[in-house]
């Protein structure tokens, strides 16, 4: 589905200042978005930042005090969820346990397929697709999380609706299915290119299935961007706090390019915050580059000392201190290479560089400088 | 992309034509069909129990007085009419012994000749009457007159004029109440006996449930069925017992050391007996509840058993023991069948209430006893609220349950102590059964059937038995549509918080009102020809309505916590797949359900077998009951009848119960499929 006009992908659901209170607590706050067709979009959050209530408004099953939903060019603001038209899969399945496998997925299609024989041909094509065919006659007791999870997403496709959406689908699984399950679900959203919405609190979900993420936060949105642009490029301290790990350092202001803490001055991409400010430095600690001990023309290089270490199989994890540094300590992550390379070891001294065009500056509310 | 943008700003710049929600919804099919549930649900509690406790209360507050100064008399010797005068100026002219007594109640009347000096109905004076207030109402035999005319009678005729109280509001009922030494005197009486009921039923439930949770003794399974037993016979039942163990032809009678049955002793022991399963449930809940680890960390920190009773057990168990003594409290406060039986010159509130209506026809004294019952019943129906829910969050902490180890001398101790119960429990069966068995207890121990004619006595006869049956039927059919369908709307309704929790107030206060004061303002709701639902007066249908409405806070709660366990998305996923709610509920809700739902409807008929106080007020001449009749044999002195009856409900309940645990092992049989195990 395309724009004509333009040749981009077309607006499939635009959410318009859409605001939610309950009581005197505000849920959501003037909340704008559009999802294109056929994308995959993750809301992306702590627990009580809004997200799942703004699943359930785009599905009818919370009314909005404010604001408006378009699906499709349909205004379904105040539509009841039976008169739109998505599908839904919720964390806890919410299978039906008295029915078997074939009949939660042939529930929703009694009303639009009356041939018994036709049903059962699309039951049987629907379970092909989430590939558990043999499983039609059993219960769902009988079956095992992953694939509970994948008999809902089965009932919710079977009536092929335009929206599907995506309720912590995978929080409830262990860690090994979750895994296999974020691909097929991905790689099945691809194929029957539906447009889709995710809530999950799982960053690493949200990084590796979504075309699109909504990072959302007390109730408005921090962020939308590509999964690298999040990563990359956090709009904000939240966003980049929340979003894979942060070093995150209290410091001053010194110039358009540089800021400085403790005895250290560090060069940083030209920001917009006043000299003399307080602000807040943030750094990945996979951004802290192991560096040849004595290599000379580095920018933001430093020595440091390794207080301590830690191995987590894929990497190492340093904490390292450096007089520069005053009280702060920087976390880093070395690659199991550069350990062996460097001979990095607990007590040692050596070399770091800081990229500059990897340091983010925030002003002390958050905010980008 | 580019258009849409300037929308969206041309949007912004005006933020006064942001959408708000339209005041009529669309409003799916669904929704309405829920709504009209709810209202109808609604609607049914306001009726069958706000209203009618309205009308009780109000009646409570109303006194009735003949007013003298309204009425206006005129009398014809023979020799022209006489100046007229008012009944107060007659009144005053008697001596005040003659002075007839003015205080009354709703169908109070008063002869107008009773001021007539010399009045005689052979007497050839004429006379005229008439109403000289406005609101003064007089009758002339069966003719109610209103209007302020005068009308004439002959000397015959006038004796049968009689005037009517005027009604006024105020607290004079509760002045007198509280100045009758004897009515005053029930309400200790009533606390004392309750108090001491507890104390007994509580020790003697603990030692039970203990005996089954925390032993490795035999035979469990007969323990737990023999403390059922109390719950499917009227509480009538062990009063019975009694008297023939203890009355005065008892054959146990010599244990009193002189003492009487017939009284406080009698009550309590009675009591005991049907508040004891009640009590057991709690406190074996409480006691399941009780964590493994926290007894092998006492075991492993070498706390003696003592102690570790002390400062595990019983601390795991407080609710429910709190819980359990407050539940048996309200039972035997507001039990009126033990007392009426056994309780002689003893006077407590409940039987009070049934004296003051059935006895002296004294309908606002018998509100204001049953106000003053309520009093106690709702503070410890608040208190066990209170005290239940904070159980619930004990009880969500996951523990590992116990698993008690033999031990021979402990094990022996709880068998014997539990024989010693059952002993008890049956005893009261059994004498009953043998009495109705017997000719003549006890002079004449040959077998006989007579005692199972029941035409013979006062009681309805084998049709009380079957309207029974019919009335238990109909009240678990109706009782468990109405109570699931009431609990599937405040549980699983989306929005209506307010009307939701609204609905489960109204279901949970009948638990607060004792079956007397609800049958008592039934007579005072529906029994008024103002009452557009008056019909209903007399039928079946009342007593249906009324036991469904007394026994729907048990069933109401076990319904939802059924329909909690339920994941609260099937709503939303059946929604999303366009299907109308009725069939999520008939498909889904209801299969899923049904194991609670058949307990629920067993435990509406046995209530409704055994109950006496709900439908004492409302039973008609066609409409006699056998709990009822128990009562009514029992009254004109045909003991062994009343006993003949008592068990016949016994039996009854047994099959029933059978019944249903055969149909609830084939349904788990057949789906087990798909229950979780």
């Amino acid at each position: 589905m395309t724009d004509s006009r333009s040749g981009q992908p077309a607006t499939y659901l635009r959410v318009d200042h859409l605001t939610k209170t309950f009581g005197t607590f505000t849920a959501l706050k003037d909340i704008s978005l559009e999802v294109m067709a056929g994308e995959f979009v993750c809301f992306l959050g702590p627990s009580g930042c809004g997200k799942t209530t703004l699943l359930r408004i785009i599905a009818g099953l919370e009314t909005q005090t404010e604001g408006s939903i378009e699906q499709a060019g349909r205004d379904i603001s105040f539509l009841p969820p039976s008169q739109r038209d998505f599908g839904i899969v919720f964390q806890s399945y919410a299978l039906f346990p008295n029915l078997t496998v074939e009949q939660n997925i042939a529930y929703g299609l009694q009303t639009i397929e009356r041939d018994k024989a036709r049903i059962r041909s699309r039951v049987g094509e629907l379970l092909e697709l989430v590939g558990l065919p043999d499983q039609g006659p059993k219960y769902p007791a009988q079956l095992s999380g992953g694939q509970q999870q994948r008999i809902a997403l089965a009932r919710a496709l079977a009536i092929s609706p335009g929206l599907l959406l995506l309720d912590e689908p995978l929080s409830a699984l262990d860690a090994k299915v979750r895994g296999h399950l974020r691909h097929e679900v991905k790689q099945l959203q691809r194929r029957l290119d539906v447009t889709t919405i995710m809530v999950t609190h799982d960053q690493e979900e949200a990084l590796s299935m979504a075309d699109r993420v909504v990072v959302m936060n007390h109730g408005v949105i921090e962020q939308t961007g590509t999964p690298i642009d999040i990563y990359r490029e956090p709009a904000s301290l939240f966003v980049a706090d929340f979003v894979g790990s942060m070093n995150k350092i209290d410091v001053t202001v010194a110039s358009e390019t540089a800021v400085s803490f403790g005895k250290a001055e560090l060069k940083c991409r030209p920001q917009r915050l006043a000299r003399g400010t307080e602000a807040v430095l943030a750094l990945r600690p996979e951004d802290v580059i192991p560096a040849d001990a004595g290599a000379a023309g580095l920018e933001n290089a430093f020595e440091v000392t390794v207080r301590d270490m830690e191995f987590l199989g894929a990497y190492w994890r340093a904490w390292l201190t450096s007089e520069a540094f005053a009280g702060t300590e920087l976390d880093a992550h070395f690659s199991i290479n550069a350990v062996r390379r460097l001979d990095i070891a607990a007590g040692r001294a050596m070399t770091i560089q800081l990229p500059p065009e990897r340091l983010h500056v925030f002003s002390a509310d958050g905010r980008r400088g | 992309m580019c258009f849409r943008r300037t929308a969206a700003v041309a949007d912004a710049a005006i933020p006064a034509a942001r959408r708000r929600p339209p005041l009529f919804m669309a409003i799916d099919r669904d929704r309405l069909l829920q709504l009209a549930f709810m209202l109808a649900i609604s609607l049914y509690l306001v009726a069958t129990l706000a209203l009618p406790l309205y009308a009780m209360l109000s009646k409570s507050v109303t006194t009735y007085r003949f007013n003298p100064k309204a009425f206006e008399v005129q009398v014809n010797p023979g020799d022209g009419w006489q100046a007229p005068q008012r009944i107060s100026g007659l009144e005053a002219a008697l001596p005040p012994d003659k002075r007839p007594e003015l205080d009354t109640s709703t169908d109070g009347r008063l002869a107008v000749v009773d001021y007539i000096p010399g009045y005689s109905f052979r007497g050839k004076e004429l006379y005229r009457f008439r109403n000289a207030a406005p609101g003064a109402v007089h009758l002339a035999g069966t003719l109610r007159i209103t209007d302020q005319d005068w009308h004439e009678y002959s000397a015959n005729d006038f004796r049968r004029v009689v005037m009517r109280p005027e009604a006024s509001h105020g607290l004079q009922n509760y002045t007198t109440y509280f100045s009758t030494p004897a009515l005053v005197n029930s309400i200790g009486n009533s606390i004392t006996v309750a108090s001491i009921s507890t104390v007994f039923t509580v020790l003697i439930a603990f030692g039970f449930a203990y005996a089954l949770a925390m032993t490795c003794m035999p035979f469990k399974g007969l323990f737990k069925l023999v403390m059922m037993i109390p719950i499917l016979v009227p509480s009538l039942l062990p009063g019975i017992a009694l008297i023939y163990m203890f009355g005065k032809q008892g054959f146990l009678t010599p244990l009193l050391m002189g003492e009487t049955i017939y009284g406080p002793i009698g009550i309590v022991i009675g009591s005991v007996f049907f508040s004891l399963p009640h009590a057991f449930i709690i406190i074996t809940t409480a006691l399941s509840l009780s964590d493994a680890r926290l007894h092998e960390a006492s075991i492993a920190l070498k706390a003696s058993p003592l102690r570790r009773f002390l400062t595990v057990t019983l601390p795991g168990a407080r609710y429910g023991l709190i819980s359990a003594a407050f539940v048996t409290f309200t039972l035997v406060i507001t039990d009126f069948g033990l007392p009426k039986v056994i309780g002689g010159q003893f006077n407590v509130l409940a039987v009070d209430i049934y004296k003051q209506v059935i006895g002296q026809q004294n309908f606002e004294m018998g509100a204001v006893v049953s106000v003053v019952l309520l009093i106690p019943a709702v503070i410890a129906f608040t208190v066990d609220r209170i005290i239940t829910r904070r159980q619930q969050s004990a009880l969500s902490a996951r523990s590992v349950p116990f698993a008690p180890r033999q031990n021979p001398l402990a094990d022996r101790a709880a068998l014997i102590y539990c024989l010693a119960v059952t002993v008890f429990v049956a005893g009261v069966l059994l004498v009953c059964q043998f009495a109705a068995a017997v000719k003549l207890w006890p002079y004449d121990l040959s077998f006989s059937f007579k005692n199972y004619d029941f035409s013979r006595t006062d009681g309805g006869g084998w049709e009380a038995y079957t309207n029974s049956i019919r009335m238990a039927v109909y009240v678990a059919i109706f009782g468990t549509g109405v109570v699931f369908i009431g609990a599937y709307i405040v549980e699983k309704l989306q929005g209506m918080k307010a009307g939701r929790s609204a609905l489960h107030m109204l279901a949970i206060m009948p638990l607060a009102v004792p079956g007397l004061v609800l049958g008592l303002s039934y007579i005072f709701f529906f029994n008024d020809p103002a009452n557009p639902l008056n019909f209903l007066y007399g039928t079946m249908a009342i007593l249906v309505i009324s036991s469904i409405t007394h026994f729907y806070t048990v069933s109401h709660l076990t319904a939802v916590t059924a329909l909690k366990q339920l994941d609260p998305e099937f709503e939303s996923v059946s929604a999303s797949l366009k299907q109308p709610a009725w069939r999520l509920f008939s498909r889904v809700t209801v299969p899923v359900c049904m194991p609670p739902l058949l307990d629920i409807s067993i435990y509406l008929f046995v209530n409704a077998m055994t109950t006496v106080s709900a439908v004492v007020f409302l039973y008609s001449p066609t409409t006699k009951l056998a709990s009822v009749a128990v009562l009514n044999m029992d009254d004109a002195g045909d003991v062994a009848s009343a006993a003949a009856m008592g068990m016949m409900i016994f039996y009854t309940n047994v099959i029933a119960r059978g019944l249903h645990a055969l149909a609830t092992r084939g349904l788990l049989k057949r789906t087990q499929g798909w229950r979780v195990r």
